[in-house]
């Protein structure tokens, strides 16, 4: 190999490297021959392998892909300015979504404000108290709440809430949401602080400081934009519930004055308008579900936009 | 390595046995066990720490330098399942005595640990956190002076003082860990202790850490664990070997390096195993 170099170097290089590259492939030749057979059927599965998956994203996508045209394509021909501000009409009349579009805020402001304290909080203690048998229940009993079907929670409060109430309300849908955000940010929460490293906790304790001060003051603060989108992803997911707010929140025809009272929603307009028979409320629960999934989607986004800051 | 390029590095340890007697003991440990679970990782450990000293604790990995050191600001407090027998006395008090505040004993003993673990912070209120929930600042300018006092000490300055308020983990390694030593020293606690301060450093970081400790141990009494012999040898006055749990010789560096009581520091400080 020596030689070769200094060949290169007294600028023969070009006929020094192809020599150098034949002796290698005769040696690889030679060394492989035993091996080729099981070398190409390593290939060839790999191969096959490979195409599968990308067959399996193709389908993934296109699916997503076609459905988000489709909702498009129904949805543009009913959708104008117009439609987004005012609340509904009779059949013939146009009308459009502006109550719906308020009530799902309003609906999702309630949850929020219930339903993301209580999952933090909850997450908080999992995380950092949550080490004994009493913890370990909690957690199982927070897996077990994520798996409950959404309509289950819808009667659930209904029973609790509106039976009681003797009415449907915006409180009570709020409260269903809420129930649902709950797990969801909890588990969130406590994966986010447990990915703070332990020398932080530790750091700050040398220091003198109390536990509770080290929670709030350090590990919180570290892992806040973790939280933050746990939280938002919550919402997103709240945000195309019906069949809790059917139970609920129930719907309404105006814009909502009070909370004590039902109220309208994205969702359950769609529910309402899609089962109706006049062609023209079809066409408007098509614009109305492309308002909705803008919306889940520009939540979507905020979410990457969040997880992107995260290391800063 | 020989022994005698142990002893030229030794330069800071000279004439420390002199200075040794005069000293008052700053840390009295008598008959300590210490247990994770089931494992005993300490066993029967008794040791006087002078104050306004350095000892180096030294000893092969795993021998529980690390777990020593975490009982003396009862850190290991954190860890579940473990437990403490014998006695720590700081300043003639007992540390496990029930009733002790931990809170306290954290002030007064500050550490440093292995990996530089400054909080996702800015560069001053990094320095700020110890001051702050111990309330031991009045004014906003005393905070601010105390920071950079502590900031001073700690060799880092002039590196950090035109941006006090970009993120602590924009600095560079070395600057991370001198950060946490201002951190440490903000509070201005009696005791550091120091977990292999310079293992994850540059030559010339470790070397600006090691002057560090040097010139600390004028207002503290310090601490140090580290696996780099020439390191014990250049800062310390005194040194401990520990080796399976076991506290084998204490001496002073000087004597340590060069006329080591028992056999078998003499192999390890040799290189004969570890």
């Amino acid at each position: 190999m020596e030689s070769y170099a200094q060949d290169s170097r007294s600028g023969d290089g070009g006929v020094a490297q192809i020599a150098i590259c034949a002796r290698k492939l005769t040696a690889c030749a030679t060394s492989m021959g035993a091996r080729s057979r099981t070398d190409r059927s390593r290939r060839a599965t790999s191969a096959v392998m490979t195409s599968l998956t990308a067959v399996c994203t193709l389908l993934a996508v296109s699916t997503l892909i076609i459905i988000l045209s489709y909702i498009a394509l129904r949805g543009i021909g009913a959708l104008s300015f117009r439609f987004l501000v005012d609340p509904p009409r009779p059949v013939g009349e146009g009308g459009g979504i502006g109550n719906a579009i308020v009530g799902s805020a309003v609906l999702l402001l309630l949850s929020c404000v219930v339903g993301i304290p209580a999952g933090i909080g909850t997450g908080v203690y999992l995380s950092e108290f949550g080490g004994g048998r009493f913890g370990s229940i909690v957690r199982f009993l927070v897996d077990t709440l994520t798996g409950i079907p959404s309509i289950v929670t819808g009667v659930f409060v209904y029973a609790v809430v509106v039976l009681r109430m003797k009415h449907f309300s915006a409180l009570a849908g709020g409260i269903a949401l809420a129930l649902i955000m709950v797990p969801i940010v909890a588990r969130t929460t406590e994966e986010m602080i447990r990915l703070v490293p332990h020398s932080l906790r530790e750091g700050a304790l040398a220091l003198g400081a109390p536990q509770w001060r080290v929670t709030m003051g350090v590990v919180i603060p570290a892992a806040a934009s973790g939280i933050a989108t746990g939280a938002m992803l919550a919402v997103a997911r709240v945000s195309g519930e019906t069949a809790p707010l059917l139970f609920t929140a129930f719907g309404s025809r105006f814009f909502p004055r009070n909370l004590n009272e039902p109220i309208a929603s994205l969702t359950v307009q769609i529910y309402n308008y899609a089962i109706s028979p006049y062609d023209e409320w079809h066409a408007q629960a098509w614009a109305a579900t492309l308002v909705l999934m803008a919306l889940i989607l520009s939540i979507n986004i905020g979410v990457r936009f969040l997880t992107r800051k995260k290391f800063s | 390595m020989s022994t005698s390029t142990l002893l030229i590095n030794s330069k800071f340890a000279v004439g420390s046995r002199a200075a040794l007697a005069e000293r008052a003991t700053k840390i009295a440990v008598d008959r300590l066990n210490f247990y994770y679970g089931r494992t005993q990782a300490l066993q029967n450990i008794s040791i006087k720490i002078p104050e306004q000293m350095v000892m180096a604790f030294i000893g092969p990995s795993g021998c529980g330098k690390t777990t020593f050191l975490r009982t003396l600001n009862r850190m290991n407090d954190v860890i579940p399942g473990t437990r403490v027998e014998g006695s720590v006395l700081i300043d003639d008090q007992d540390i496990y005595a029930p009733g002790s505040d931990v809170v306290d004993l954290r002030r007064k003993v500050g550490m440093v640990f292995q990996k530089s673990n400054p909080f996702p912070k800015s560069i001053f209120d990094n320095v700020a956190y110890g001051l702050r929930i111990n309330h031991l600042s009045a004014s906003k300018t005393e905070l601010e002076d105390r920071v950079e006092q502590a900031l001073q000490d700690a060799a880092l300055w002039s590196e950090v003082k035109d941006r006090l308020k970009s993120s602590a983990l924009s600095l560079s390694g070395g600057q991370q860990q001198r950060l946490c030593i201002a951190r440490a020293l903000a509070i201005r606690p009696e005791v550091i202790l120091m977990d292999e301060p310079a293992s994850a450093l540059d030559p010339i970081a470790t070397s600006k850490i090691e002057e560090l400790i040097v010139d600390l141990k004028k207002q503290y009494t310090i601490v140090i664990v580290t696996h780099n012999m020439q390191q014990a040898a250049r800062v310390s006055d005194l040194t401990a070997f520990f080796l399976l749990g076991k506290l084998i010789e204490v001496n002073t560096t000087e004597k340590m390096f060069t006329a080591p009581a028992e056999k078998v520091t003499e192999d390890y400080i040799t290189g004969r195993f570890g």
